[in-house]
């Protein structure tokens, strides 16, 4: 490579949502990402409280009535919602991933019609049910 | 939108590596005819302005791949952008993203190149003599042709990693352009590669670090679509993990025709004018 003393130009995390005008599957993708952080976030909190039952139970009933509040309850809704989205949507990447709804190559003429627009109505329709999970979900959780 | 203006700005990101620390953006005012191109309207600038501004462009018709940047906050070929389908009286330039800056509006495209290198896009047959010193063609069909074709069309131009997520943050992610060459290559018949390029793409530089943002494709000036070369090329690697991998030897050397007759039904060509 050419020894030239070239400024860095990569855009980072700021990659995943700025830098450009972008079309709904990349916003899926940050998405995903980011509920997959919250749900591995909520995983090692849940090991962390649970683990007080090892001690002894009065440890058991003290971590319980720490996150019996409203707002671990809207914490555990969020994770819900996260849930619906990140379940729903990595069953929609596996799919595609595995080639999937994303037709064979074709020749390209001009306007392209691109894998992303063949995919799209699966991405709509897994939407779809995440969105129905999380009506589900919330009437439930919030009917009591 | 409409093209009433008779000028139109040019906002464009500068760097000088000799005087500058740091990227800062330059803004230039150059007369809009119908029809001009970003690429023209650079040329204005370097013509009117600035004759230091740098930047990579060579065939003029979205061809050659050296002028993309990042135009309106999209990466794109700027001989292939016309002003008016910007919708804005104002041109933003700034070099390709994710690549170094070498200076102004060139990035530093040898990463790229390297990577690409480093997935063997070359026919690899184990019949070398034959390869490098061929007899005759490699037998393939037109279907067979259509399994990688689109794939072909590629130009280098760097459009698709400026615009990849996963490349954003991942400096040892291979990016679209290479594994979408890598997938052309596995997919063609004369091709016996596959097993070779498959020790390559295993970990960050292979395939699996791709989750579908799509935008390689979307932003893709030739319709090449590496997002669907890429998930083609996982499904292929799936089915060689599970030995479902359909080994098709390279296509064999086409004999020469022998026993061609001539039907009493076709006339004669005409004799040659030239």
């Amino acid at each position: 490579m050419l020894d030239s003393k070239s400024h860095p130009n990569r855009l980072g995390i700021w990659g995943w949502l700025g830098g450009g005008r972008w079309g709904v599957e990349r916003y899926l993708y940050t998405l995903h990402r980011l509920t997959g952080l919250g749900l591995l976030a909520y995983f090692l909190l849940h090991i962390v409280v649970t683990s007080g039952r090892a001690f002894s139970a009065a440890a058991w009933t003290r971590a319980m009535s720490q996150v019996s509040g409203p707002f671990f309850k809207v914490g555990e809704y969020l994770v819900f919602l996260a849930f619906c989205f990140h379940a729903i949507n990595g069953i929609r990447l596996g799919l595609v991933e595995l080639g999937f709804a994303v037709g064979k190559p074709i020749e390209p003429v001009y306007p392209y019609r691109t894998s992303v627009d063949v995919q799209r109505p699966l991405a709509l329709a897994a939407l779809a049910v995440a969105f129905v999970l999380a009506v589900i979900g919330t009437i439930s959780m919030w009917s009591d | 939108m409409s093209t009433k203006f008779e000028n139109i700005s040019y906002r464009i990101r500068r760097f000088d590596p000799e005087r500058d620390t740091a990227p800062h953006w330059e803004e230039y005012r150059v007369p809009y005819t119908p029809g001009m191109t970003v690429l023209e309207g650079l040329w204005k600038v370097k013509e009117l302005h600035s004759p230091t501004l740098a930047w990579r462009s060579s065939c003029r018709m979205g061809v050659c791949g050296s002028c993309g940047m990042l135009i309106n906050g999209k990466p794109r070929l700027a001989c292939n952008t016309q002003i008016a389908e910007l919708s804005s009286d104002t041109v933003v330039v700034a070099p390709l993203p994710n690549f170094d800056i070498v200076r102004d509006l060139v990035p530093e495209l040898a990463p790229m190149f390297a990577s690409h290198q480093a997935l063997m896009p070359y026919v690899i047959r184990e019949d070398v003599e034959e390869r490098e010193h061929p007899t005759n063609e490699f037998f393939q069909s037109a279907h067979e042709l259509e399994h990688y074709l689109q794939f072909t069309y590629c130009i280098k131009c760097g459009c698709c990693m400026a615009a990849c997520p996963t490349f954003a943050t991942d400096a040892l992610y291979s990016g679209p352009m290479p594994l979408g060459q890598a997938h052309r290559y596995n997919s063609d018949t004369r091709d016996g590669g596959f097993a070779a390029r498959k020790q390559m793409l295993v970990g960050e530089p292979g395939p699996w670090r791709c989750h579908y943002a799509g935008e390689c494709s979307r932003v893709c000036p030739k319709g090449v679509d590496p997002a669907k070369a890429i998930q083609l090329m996982k499904r292929e690697l799936v089915f060689d993990y599970l030995g479902l991998h359909k080994t098709k030897c390279p296509a064999n050397v086409a004999g020469k025709p022998t026993d061609g007759k001539r039907r009493d039904n076709i006339p004669e060509a005409p004799p040659h004018t030239v």
